[in-house]
C-alpha cells in the first residue's frame, strides 16, 4: 500500500470552542492509483491533504506513505519527505514568479536530487508548454501556469501526487484537458493521485472517489 | 460621515501593521530629526558670532586703522580728539596660551559711543576698582570657567563675547605689554565742519564695519560641510518615508478599488489621504524636534570645540532653544513628508476602479523603472562633469558632490539587476538558482534602503579617507614643522631677556618666535620673521620654491608664504608681495600651514623688528638634545618661567593631534548617524517586504524546503546585497574623497591634501555593513524561522 490513513484527527479551535474537521478518517491508496476526494465546502479537504502531504500535523491517528509513519516526524523529517516523495498542486500561487517556465519544471526535480531531463522533456511537451519555457509565470494564462505546476510536480516523480481543486481557477475546457493529463502523466509514472474536487464529472475521471462530510469519509 | 467610514477603512491598515507605522514615523522623525539638529547648531555658533560682531561695538561703527596692522600712538589718538573727531580707543591682543588663550580688549568707557555696548560700571566698588591698578575685567560666564592667569578680577557679563576679556584701556596695555591702539573706533555722529580725516592723518586708513565678521566667514566652510551632512540625512530618511509610504499606499491598493466601487469619490479619497499623512507628519514632526535638540545638544560641545580649534571661534557648549529651528524642523517634515507621498497621492488619483485585467510582468516594470533611473543618473553625472570643469566655489564644490552621488545611488538598482543577472548561470543548485533569481526579483523593493546604504557607505569612506588622509599629512607635517625640542613663552619682556641669556648659555641653537598681525592681499594674515638657522631649511615643509629661499629670506630681501595665502589670492612664486604700503618683497617659496585659518608670510626677522618694533617678543624656540629638555626646563622654572609656559615638542604634538582629532569628532559622530539611518531603512524595507514575500515563498515550503532554510537565504541575501553596495561605495567613496580633497578643501581651508588609501578602514567597513544587513534582516529571518505552517499554507487557501 502506497498510503495509508488510519483514524486520523484534527481539531482547530475555533471562536465557540474546538472545532473537530477530521474525526478519526481513515483511507488508503496504492501506486499508481488515483482517488477522487470530495465534500462541501468546509468539510476538511483541504485539512486532510495538508496533513497526507507533511504540511501540517495531525492530532492523533497515523498516516503511513511508503512504509514510513509521517505522523510525529520532526520539522526536518517532513521537510525531506516533501521534497523527495511528495508533489502538491494548489489552485493558485503554485509557481516561483523569479524563475522561468523551463526552471520551474525542473525545479523540484533537482530540490529532489533526480533530475531526468528526458522525462522533464517529455512531461513539458505534453502539457504543450515547449512554446512558453522562456516565460515567467506572470506571463502566462491560468491554464498553461496550472499545467507548468502539474508538470513540476510529475517531473520530480513522486510517490504520490495531491492536488487541491487544481482546476478551480480554470473555465471547463482548460479544466478538462489539465485533468485528464494529470491523470494520464500520474499513471505513466506509478504515481498515487489524491485530488480535491467539486466536480462530479471530473471525479468520475479517477478510479475512486470519497466524500467528506462531518468529520468522515462517506 | 462617510469621510469618517473612509477614514475608519484606510487607518484600519495601520492598525494591523503597528511596525510599518513605526518606521513611517520613526523615518521621518530621524530624518527630521537630523537635519533640525545640525540646523540648530548651526544657529547657535551664527549668532555667537553675531554676538561677537555686536559686542563692544566692533560690528557698527567705522575704524581707524593703521597700514599694515601697527599699532596706533597715544598722540594720534589726542590729535584727532583736540581737532574735534568723536573716536574712541580700542586695544585689541592675545593673552595666554592654548586652550586657555583669550582675547582682550580694552575700551575707554568715557570716549564710547552710547550704543557700544560698554560694560556696566553702576556698582560704585567696580567704577572704583576699573581704574585702579589692578584694573578689572569682564567675561562671559562660560570664559570665566577657564580664564589664564595673572588677569585682574573677573566680573561675569553675558553682553561681552564667549573668548574674550573687556577692560580698560590701560589694564589691557599691561596685559598685552604694548603701548599704543589697534584701533580707534569713528562715532556715526560727527560735529560739523571738521577738518577731513585724510588731511589729518593720511597714514590711517578708514574701514567699514564687517558685520558678518571674519569668523563667519572663515567657519562657512564648517557650517556648511554640517548643513551637507544634515541634507544628506535628511535624503537618506526620505529613502525610508518614500518606501513607507509607497508600501502603504500599494498594499491598500485593493481597498481604494473597493472604496472607489463603492462610491467614494477619487477627490474625497486623496483628500482623506493627503489628511492621513499631514497628521502623521505632524506627529513624527514633533517627535523629529525632539530627536534634533536630543542630536544638538550631544554634538554641541564637539562642535564648539571644533571652531576653537580650527578657527579660533568661540561658540558656547550649550544649546539655547530657538523657536525657529525648531519651525524649520517642522517645516521640513511636512516638506519631507509631501514630497514622499506626492507620487503615491497622484497614482492614487489616477486609479482605475478595476484592476487592469493582466498584470505587466514583474521584470518588464522592472527593467522599466531601473532603466528610467539609470537614465535621470546620467544626467546627473552630465551636471557632475559640467560643475568639475566649469564650478567654482564651495557652493559648486558641493552640489557637484551631491549631484555625482545622487547619480550614483540611481544608478545602483540597475546595477544590481545586471550583476545579479550576469550572476545567474554560476548557480549550480537550484537553491542558488532560485536565491539569485530572487534576489533580483527582490531590488525593486530594496532599492531605495540600498541607495540610502549606499550614501551613507560612500559618505563614511569618502569622509573617512578624507579625514584620515589629513590626519596623516598633518602628523608628517607636525614633525617637520615641529623641528625645535623646546618651546617657551616668557611672561613678560623682562623675562624673556632671562629666558634668551638662560637658552643662549644651555641649548644649541634660540630660534626667537616673533610675529604681528597685518592684512597680506585685504585679508587678514600673520607675518613672521625667523633668524637664520639650519632648521629651517631642514625641515619647513615648502611646497614649492624658488633656489636658497631660507639664503634669500634670511638677506632681508625675499619672503615665505603659506599656501592658503598662495592658492587665495592667486599668487606666484617670483612676483612681489605687499607686506605694507612701503614695504614689497618678492616670493620665493610656499609652505603648507594646516589648521591656520589664516595667510601667513615669513621674513627675515630683524626686518620685522625693525618695521614692527612693538612686536611681542615673549616666545622662543630652541634646539637641544632632547635628553636636555627636561634640565632645560627646571632651569627655566628656576628663573620663574611658570611650567604651563614650556612645552616639549612631544607636548606641541600631542596637543595639536588632539585639537585635530576633536575637530573630526562630528564628523564621525554624523557618519555614525547616517549608517545607522542607513540600516533603519533597510530593516524598514526587510520588515514590510517581508509579509509580502510569503506567497513567493510558500511554494518553495511545500517542495521540502524548510523554514530555517527560507530563513538562512533570507539573511544570506541581505549580506549580499550589503556587499555588492559597500563593494560599490568604495570606488565612489574614494571619487568623494578626492573632491573633497582636491576641490572642497582647496576651496574651505586654502590648502591641497594628498590622497591616502586606508584598506583596513574600508574592511571595517565591510564587516559594519554587514553586521547591519543581518541585524536588519535578524527580525524578519527569525520571524520566517518561527512562522507557523498554517501561515504557509493560508497561502494556497480557495478564499485567496
Ligand atoms: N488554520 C486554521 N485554523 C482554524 N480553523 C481552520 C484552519 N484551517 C481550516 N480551518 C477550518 O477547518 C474547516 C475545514 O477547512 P478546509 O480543510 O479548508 O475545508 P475544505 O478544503 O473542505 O473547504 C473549515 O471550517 C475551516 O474554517
Ligand atoms: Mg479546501
Amino acid at each position: 500500500m502506497l498510503l495509508t490513513v488510519d483514524a486520523v484527527t484534527k481539531t482547530y479551535p475555533g471562536d465557540t470552542g474546538p472545532l473537530t474537521v477530521l474525526d478519526a478518517v481513515s483511507l488508503s491508496l496504492s501506486a499508481g492509483e488515483s482517488l477522487a476526494l470530495m465534500g462541501e465546502s468546509g468539510s476538511g479537504k483541504s485539512t486532510l491533504l495538508h496533513l497526507v502531504g507533511g504540511l501540517d500535523t495531525a492530532d492523533a491517528g497515523t498516516i503511513t506513505l511508503n512504509g514510513t509513519v509521517i505522523t510525529g516526524l520532526d520539522d526536518r523529517a517532513l521537510a525531506e519527505l516533501r521534497r523527495t516523495q511528495i508533489g502538491v498542486v494548489f489552485q493558485q500561487f503554485n509557481l516561483i514568479p523569479s524563475l522561468t517556465v523551463v526552471q520551474n519544471l525542473a525545479f523540484h526535480a533537482r530540490l529532489a536530487g533526480r533530475l531526468d531531463e528526458t522525462w522533464v522533456n517529455t512531461v513539458s511537451e505534453r502539457l504543450g508548454l515547449t512554446t512558453v519555457g522562456a516565460r515567467y509565470p506572470e506571463q502566462l494564462s491560468g491554464g498553461q501556469q496550472q499545467r507548468v505546476a502539474i508538470g513540476r510536480a510529475i517531473a520530480a516523480k513522486p510517490a504520490l501526487l495531491l492536488a487541491d481543486e487544481p482546476t478551480g481557477n480554470l473555465d471547463e475546457d482548460t479544466a478538462d484537458t489539465v485533468m485528464s493529463l494529470l491523470v494520464d502523466l500520474t499513471k505513466e509514472a506509478n504515481t498515487g493521485l489524491l485530488v480535491v474536487t467539486h466536480s462530479q464529472a471530473r471525479a468520475a475521471a479517477l478510479d475512486r472517489h470519497l466524500t467528506l462530510s462531518k468529520g468522515s469519509l462517506a | 460621515m462617510m469621510t469618517r467610514v473612509v477614514l475608519q477603512a484606510l487607518l484600519s491598515h495601520w492598525w494591523r501593521r503597528p511596525l510599518q507605522l513605526v518606521t513611517l514615523l520613526f523615518g521621518l522623525a530621524l530624518a527630521t530629526g537630523l537635519w533640525t539638529g545640525v540646523q540648530a547648531i548651526n544657529q547657535e555658533a551664527r549668532s555667537s558670532y553675531d554676538a561677537a560682531a555686536q559686542a563692544l561695538g566692533q560690528g557698527d561703527f567705522d575704524r581707524l586703522v593703521a597700514q599694515g596692522g601697527a599699532l596706533i600712538q597715544r598722540q594720534t589718538f589726542v590729535d584727532l580728539r583736540r581737532a574735534g573727531w568723536l573716536v574712541s580707543p580700542v586695544i585689541e591682543g592675545r593673552y595666554g596660551r592654548g586652550e586657555d588663550r583669550v582675547t582682550v580688549i580694552g575700551l575707554d568707557p568715557f570716549t564710547l559711543p552710547p550704543s557700544a555696548g560698554a560694560p556696566d560700571l553702576s556698582d560704585d566698588n567696580d567704577l572704583a576698582q576699573w581704574f585702579s591698578d589692578d584694573g578689572l575685567i569682564f567675561v562671559h560666564p562660560e570664559t570665566q570657567a577657564a580664564l589664564p592667569d595673572g588677569l585682574p578680577r573677573a566680573i561675569p557679563n553675558l553682553s561681552v563675547a564667549i573668548g574674550e576679556v573687556v577692560t580698560d584701556v590701560t589694564t589691557a596695555w599691561r596685559l598685552l605689554e604694548v603701548d599704543g591702539f589697534s584701533h580707534l573706533i569713528i562715532a556715526p555722529q560727527q560735529p560739523i565742519g571738521l577738518t577731513p580725516l585724510d588731511d589729518l592723518i593720511p597714514s590711517l586708513e578708514r574701514v567699514r564695519p564687517d558685520p558678518a565678521g571674519d569668523i563667519a566667514q572663515l567657519t562657512r566652510s564648517f557650517h556648511l560641510n554640517l548643513t551637507a551632512f544634515g541634507l544628506l540625512s535628511f535624503a537618506v530618511g526620505l529613502f525610508i518615508v518614500h518606501a513607507a509610504i509607497g508600501l502603504a499606499f500599494e498594499q491598500r491598493r485593493g481597498m481604494f478599488r473597493t472604496l472607489r466601487a463603492l462610491g467614494v469619490s477619487t477627490r474625497r479619497l486623496v483628500a482623506v489621504l493627503a489628511g492621513e499623512t499631514l497628521v502623521l507628519a505632524i506627529l513624527a514632526g514633533l517627535l523629529g524636534i525632539g530627536l534634533g535638540y536630543l542630536v544638538a545638544a550631544t554634538l554641541l560641545p564637539g562642535v564648539a570645540a571644533t571652531l576653537r580649534g580650527l578657527y579660533g571661534a568661540a561658540v558656547p557648549g550649550t544649546l539655547s532653544l530657538d523657536p525657529a529651528w525648531a519651525l524649520s524642523g517642522f517645516g521640513i517634515a511636512l516638506a519631507g513628508a509631501a514630497a514622499a507621498a506626492g507620487q503615491s497621492l497622484w497614482q492614487v488619483a489616477k486609479l482605475p476602479i478595476l484592476a487592469p485585467a493582466k498584470p505587466r510582468a514583474w521584470a518588464m516594470a522592472m527593467d522599466r523603472s531601473q532603466t528610467r533611473l539609470a537614465l535621470a543618473a546620467l544626467v546627473l553625472f552630465a551636471v557632475t562633469v559640467v560643475l568639475l570643469i566649469f564650478g567654482s566655489g564651495l557652493v559648486a564644490g558641493f552640489l557637484l558632490l551631491g549631484a555625482f552621488l545622487l547619480g550614483a545611488a540611481f544608478l545602483l538598482p540597475w546595477v544590481l539587476s545586471r550583476l545579479l543577472r550576469l550572476a545567474a548561470p554560476l548557480a549550480r543548485g537550484p537553491i542558488t538558482q532560485w536565491a539569485l533569481a530572487d534576489t533580483r526579483q527582490q531590488v525593486p523593493g530594496l532599492s531605495l534602503a540600498l541607495m540610502a546604504l549606499l550614501l551613507a557607505l560612500a559618505t563614511n569612506i569618502g569622509v573617512g579617507t578624507m579625514v584620515s588622509s589629513f590626519r596623516l599629512t598633518f602628523a608628517g607635517w607636525l614633525d617637520q614643522r615641529l623641528a625645535s625640542e623646546i618651546y617657551v613663552t616668557a611672561r613678560d619682556s623682562q623675562q624673556s631677556e632671562d629666558v634668551r641669556a638662560l637658552l643662549e648659555g644651555q641649548a644649541d641653537a634660540v630660534l626667537p618666535i616673533r610675529s604681528t598681525d597685518i592684512r597680506l592681499e585685504g585679508q587678514p594674515a600673520q607675518l613672521f620673521g625667523v633668524v637664520d638657522h639650519p632648521t629651517y631649511e631642514q625641515g619647513w615643509p615648502l611646497i614649492t620654491a624658488l633656489d636658497t629661499p631660507w639664503a634669500q629670506v634670511a638677506s632681508g630681501q625675499a619672503v615665505l608664504i603659506n599656501e592658503q595665502l598662495w592658492r587665495r589670492a592667486d599668487l606666484t612664486l617670483g612676483s612681489e608681495l605687499a607686506l605694507t604700503a612701503d614695504w614689497a618683497l618678492p616670493i620665493v617659496g610656499v609652505y603648507s600651514d594646516y589648521g591656520n585659518p589664516e595667510g601667513q608670510a615669513i621674513v627675515a626677522q630683524a626686518e620685522l623688528l625693525q618695521r614692527f618694533p612693538d612686536v611681542s617678543t615673549l616666545g622662543y624656540a630652541a634646539r637641544t638634545d632632547p635628553a636636555q629638555v627636561e634640565a632645560l626646563r627646571a632651569a627655566l622654572i628656576d628663573i620663574g618661567v611658570p611650567a604651563g609656559n614650556i612645552l616639549n615638542q612631544a607636548e606641541v604634538k600631542t596637543f595639536s593631534l588632539d585639537v585635530f582629532d576633536r575637530t573630526f569628532l562630528v564628523t564621525a559622530a554624523l557618519n555614525v548617524l547616517t549608517l545607522g539611518v542607513a540600516a533603519f531603512a533597510m530593516l524598514a524595507s526587510l520588515t514590510t517586504l517581508a509579509g509580502l514575500r510569503l506567497p513567493q515563498l510558500a511554494p518553495l515550503w511545500a517542495m521540502g524546503l524548510t523554514r530555517r532554510h527560507l530563513a538562512l537565504v533570507e539573511l544570506a541575501r541581505a549580506v549580499l546585497f550589503a556587499a555588492i553596495t559597500w563593494a560599490l561605495a568604495v570606488p565612489l567613496g574614494l571619487i568623494l574623497a578626492w573632491v573633497l580633497l582636491a576641490v572642497v578643501n582647496v576651496e574651505a581651508f586654502g590648502w591641497r591634501l594628498p590622497m591616502f588609501p586606508f584598506p583596513f578602514d574600508w574592511a571595517r567597513l565591510a564587516i559594519w555593513a554587514i553586521v547591519a544587513a543581518l541585524l536588519a534582516a535578524a527580525l524578519p529571518a527569525y520571524r520566517l524561522a518561527r512562522i507557523a505552517p498554517a501561515q504557509l499554507i493560508k497561502v494556497f487557501a480557495d478564499e485567496r
